[in-house]
């Protein structure tokens, strides 16, 4: 436990030493600020619809940022050698870097809070759909992150990194949507649905907050992690 | 004790070690050589626990470093090849965050680091970004994270290359200095190096342990003759002559004269007692014999000798 929090605070701190972290935050208030604005004064509703439609697509790109440098670096600068000579189990510095990212998330996510607030100073804001999005905001987030995390430690190079994520993601994310569903074969509806990472974010958002996607994102990311650690594992056996 | 079994490793269709055996007895400097992709660097990278053999088994005080790979972590202190850092945190960070990874508690973590400032000489660069750093102050903060949880065994991965002569000093004399309490195996190029600093050397040539012993006795048991140089003064009409006429010898020439002393190298076959024999030689004929020294030979030789031919990549 004292091994994650090392490589946790290690890696939280290094977000902020490079200009990644204070770009990520302004770039994304500024551009989830002015996407829901645009139409929030057209529609005259006091819900937060908007924003969380378009918080997954965000997410893509969020993923891809906050993870690529994680195990790419590591292995470019060839820290990882020296990082497991050292008395830490792999588990412990994956799940440390992973905590790292959905911290930084988790500050990203509470930077749009004075969206909610301003909405509710405005109108009649019903908070629960609210704080169910929110929740289920930070599991889809985690989700994203765990598997950015996984595809950093297949590669020495950041930009290739950020680039599988943002491809996997997208699929991830669009393999769910009514669009892709209709196209494919009936039988493959139920399975389409249930793998999407889109669908189970929106029903959080409806307002209802399921044990079963909870559950899902938490297996996802329990995968992923798991997946991680082999990828580290099996390159020192080879 | 570090004892290494029949180590063996694959990189795909390339066979990196081929059956290591060695022990690395308490308190020694153990030097490693080799030429470029003999294994020096797999070798390490098993004893320290970041690659895993094909077969074989690496114990540390008896323990198996497979079974318990966390406890023997603790006890090493390791420098990679090529000091890999973390070139985006300041050296004290760095520091700071190797101490919590080692298990340091706060208190213990400050001593620590002021020791290491102290031993590796990082006065004046704990601000700094690691990746600011010379060359030379990278190789220091690499050693001092080797040195932060006061280990009892160090394994540095040629901990001199790429540094200038003084610092190359530097660091001998401070690895010297460790060596007097802790257990040292460092790979290097450089021969003199080995032949000062270790106390033992092993040769490693195509994945095989080739040599093993302290320096000078691989240098003698190599050397397939026995150089003298034997200084003379007096009246020395026809001494070379006379010397080269000894049973055993090979060939007598003078090397240098300029003062009174005449100075001679005497090759010689290895068994004969070519020391006694010139001596007596020296004595009978009133000679003065003011130096009378036998060279080893060199350590290159040696080297060359055993890591020629067949077997690196």
């Amino acid at each position: 436990m004292r091994n994650l929090l090392a490589v946790a605070k290690r890696e939280f701190r290094a977000y902020f030493d490079s200009p990644i972290a204070y770009v990520l935050l302004v770039a994304s208030v500024a551009f989830w600020s002015f996407w829901f604005f645009r139409d929030f004064f057209l529609q005259g509703q006091a819900t937060l619809r908007s924003f969380f439609g378009l918080l997954p697509w965000t997410f893509l790109f969020l993923g891809a940022v906050l993870t690529m440098r994680l195990w790419a670096e590591e292995r470019r600068l060839g820290t990882e050698e020296l990082l497991f000579t050292w008395p830490v189990r792999p588990g412990e510095v994956v799940l440390g870097k992973f905590v790292a990212a959905l911290a930084l998330l988790v500050l990203t996510l509470a930077l749009s809070l004075p969206l909610p607030i301003t909405v509710s100073a405005l109108g009649p804001l019903d908070w629960g759909p609210v704080v169910a999005g929110y929740v289920g905001a930070v599991l889809l987030g985690a989700a994203c992150l765990s598997v950015g995390l996984f595809l950093s430690s297949l590669t020495e190079n950041q930009i290739v990194a950020a680039i599988l994520t943002l491809v996997v993601l997208f699929a991830l994310l669009v393999v769910g949507l009514p669009i892709v569903v209709a196209q494919s074969p009936p039988a493959l509806t139920p399975v389409l649905e249930y793998v999407g990472f889109k669908t189970h974010f929106d029903s959080a958002v409806r307002g209802v907050l399921d044990a079963r996607d909870v559950l899902y994102y938490v297996v996802c990311v329990a995968i992923f992690l798991r997946l991680n650690a082999v990828a580290l594992a099996w390159r020192r056996w080879r | 004790m570090i004892v290494s079994q029949r180590l063996t490793k694959h990189y795909g269709p390339v066979t990196a070690l081929d059956d290591v055996s060695f022990e690395v007895r308490v308190g020694e400097v153990v030097g490693f050589l080799g030429p470029n992709g003999a294994g020096k660097t797999t070798t390490m990278k098993i004893l320290t626990g970041y690659l895993f053999p094909d077969r074989g088994e690496v114990r540390v005080e008896g323990v198996d470093i497979a079974r318990a790979p966390l406890a023997i972590k603790k006890r090493i202190g390791y420098l990679p090849e090529t000091t890999p850092l973390h070139s985006d945190m300041r050296v004290d960070h760095y520091l700071g965050f190797v101490g919590e990874i080692r298990g340091l508690r706060r208190r213990e973590r400050r001593a620590a680091i002021d020791r290491v400032v102290e031993t590796c000489g990082l006065h004046g660069i704990m601000k700094k970004g690691v990746s600011e750093l010379s060359r030379g102050y990278r190789q220091r903060v690499g050693l001092a994270q080797a040195l932060l949880h006061d280990p009892d065994i160090l394994i540095l991965d040629e901990p001199t290359s790429g540094l200038d002569p003084n610092q190359i000093a530097e660091i001998r004399d401070l690895i010297r200095r460790l060596g007097r309490e802790k257990t040292i195996l460092l790979s290097t190029h450089i021969l003199p190096e080995a032949r000062e600093t270790c106390g033992r050397l092993l040769i490693i040539h195509g994945g095989k342990i080739v040599a093993d012993g302290a320096p000078d006795d691989l240098v003698a048991r190599h050397a397939e003759e026995k150089v003298l140089h034997v200084g003379l003064r007096g009246a020395l009409d026809g001494a070379e002559r006379e010397m080269a006429r000894i049973a055993g010898v090979r060939q007598v020439r003078e090397i240098a004269g300029g003062d009174a002393t005449r100075r001679f190298e005497v090759r010689a076959e290895k068994s004969g007692e070519i020391e006694e024999k010139v001596f007596d030689l020296a004595r009978e004929r009133g000679w003065k014999l003011v130096e009378l020294r036998p060279e080893g030979g060199t350590l290159e030789d040696l080297f060359r000798h055993l890591t020629r031919g067949e077997g690196a990549p």
